[in-house]
């Protein structure tokens, strides 16, 4: 079998030059990390890192009935998004099985949909043949663009040196569009880390002047590891792990991004009620290992002989010091249960999410 | 990377040092770097018996589980029940105080000398 050519961010020369350790991720060469990912976590829970994420999608609506086409195709009601907002959303099947887990951008003149990397192909083709009959341009613009996440509490100052964009006004989940170091970029006020921190989103080939100067100025890289271990401790769900085409938004815990009352329909609206009507199937717990052993993606769940749910994540937090994870568990299951690592059932036990949240002084 | 010229190495990037019928086992630093951070290590029980060849533990980093494989056989006279509390010994230190287990053997192993071992990890790069 021939070995696919691996694709590049725009970021990839960095990335060498940093040391990064380089692994496939989702069709990309992607740092997994630079010195280490627990140093790398820690720098975003205390100061600032900067993660490229260029390898996420980017799908662009526009046409008279953009705001129709999206609404159709996104569990959130984008109609209550003020130009300028952002809305995390999920995309459904009929059967209310997830599609994907999207960042929806409300512009003056379109709307722009921040997909997962490993799902590009298949939502822009969702998106595509589920509003053919709409007046509607559904344009992947994946490649023109580069993303950078700086997250963390310095994060905010660091960034703020280097645009006129004032930051104090940007609030969580607003974004503005203005220059980065000299560069047009859409600065966005969201993350993936639990910390306060911004996604900026810029031309392809004006990103490495900003990541350079970010790492100059003393910001930590960070790579897919700790992006990884921050998410989960911040209950965050990650497609392929706590959501798929078998799992609803509202069995991943994430009914916040679905507005079941939405007046104009989207794709799911009827599974999800009735779901809603009638009881989960399953449901998302957070739990923490009791025994010893680090819980992983796929170990089964049980309660005495009984199977009662998977695992979707599993790491050894590194601000708490304890194994975590996320399970998809049976609606009836309460505070104790088994993981089942190696043949070995070790106790863990439910624990409220997320598992970490910063401290907003 | 340190290979040390008085230990004996395996394919599978454990280490050992012999001395009379003990032989200490840990991980290479090769392997621990490939790894990262280490953050959780199961140990066997002293007193097994295991075979060479056989999975005998575990180790975890942040992303990765890896089995630890026994160069040889023979019965587990100690463990370094530290790395409980603090699996970074791992990484900080593969070769001292970060050694996993001690056996007691009998067998005539099987293992690849430091240059033998350097070439190994220079293919798998």
């Amino acid at each position: 079998m021939a070995k696919e050519q691996l694709k590049h961010t725009p970021l990839y020369d960095e990335h060498k030059e940093l040391g990064a350790r380089l692994v496939d991720f989702a069709g990309y060469e992607m740092p997994v990390q630079y010195d280490g990912i627990k140093a790398e976590h820690e720098a975003v829970r205390n100061h600032a890192g900067l993660f490229d994420v260029s390898h996420m999608g980017e799908a662009v609506f526009r046409g008279t009935d953009a705001e129709a086409a999206v609404q159709r195709l996104v569990t959130r009601d984008v109609g209550r998004l003020d130009v300028g907002q952002a809305g995390y959303s999920a995309v459904c099947y009929e059967d209310g099985g997830t599609v994907d887990d999207v960042i929806v951008y409300r512009r003056e003149d379109d709307f722009l949909i921040v997909i997962n990397a490993s799902n590009r192909e298949k939502d822009v083709e969702h998106f595509q043949t589920n509003t053919e009959d709409l007046d509607v341009e559904v344009a992947d613009q994946s490649d023109d663009w580069a993303l950078l996440a700086l997250q963390g509490p310095e994060a905010a100052g660091m960034l703020q040196d280097l645009t006129d964009t004032d930051l104090s006004g940007l609030k969580p989940f607003r974004f503005a569009e203005g220059e980065v170091e000299g560069v047009p970029a859409l600065i966005s006020r969201t993350g993936y880390t639990g910390e306060d921190g911004f996604e900026i989103y810029l031309s392809a080939d004006g990103a490495p002047r900003v990541w350079r100067r970010l790492i100059e100025a003393g910001v930590t890289p960070a790579g897919l590891g700790a992006r990884d271990t921050l998410r989960l401790e911040a209950g965050m769900c990650l497609y392929g792990n706590e959501l798929d085409a078998e799992t609803t938004p509202l069995e991943a815990g994430i009914s916040f991004a679905v507005h079941l009352d939405k007046e104009q329909r989207f794709i799911g609206q009827r599974a999800l009620l009735l779901e809603d009507t009638e009881g989960l199937r399953k449901k998302l717990v957070g739990f923490e290992m009791e025994g010893r052993g680090i819980a992983r993606h796929g170990h089964h769940v049980t309660s005495g002989a009984e199977i009662v749910g998977e695992v979707t994540s599993g790491t050894k937090s590194p601000t708490l010091d304890r194994a975590i994870g996320l399970a998809l568990v049976d609606p009836g299951v309460e505070d104790w249960f088994e993981i089942v690592i190696r043949d070995n059932p070790v106790p863990a036990k439910v624990v409220p999410l997320p598992f970490y949240k910063r401290d907003r002084g | 990377m340190s290979v040390p010229e008085d230990l004996q190495y395996t394919r599978s990037h454990e280490w050992v040092r012999t001395d009379g019928d003990t032989a200490t086992i840990g991980i290479t630093e090769h392997a621990q770097e490939e790894l990262g951070d280490v953050v959780f290590v199961e140990l066997p029980d002293e007193g097994a018996t295991i075979d060479a060849g056989e999975s005998f533990g575990t180790v975890e980093s942040v992303k990765a589980v890896s089995d630890l494989y026994a160069p040889v056989g023979g019965e587990v006279i100690e463990v370094n029940s530290s790395l409980e509390d603090a699996p970074e010994k791992i990484n900080d230190d593969p070769y001292g105080e970060g050694w996993i287990v001690r056996l007691r053997t009998s067998e005539e192993a099987d293992l690849l000398s430091p240059e033998e071992y350097e070439k190994v990890v220079e293919e798998e790069s």
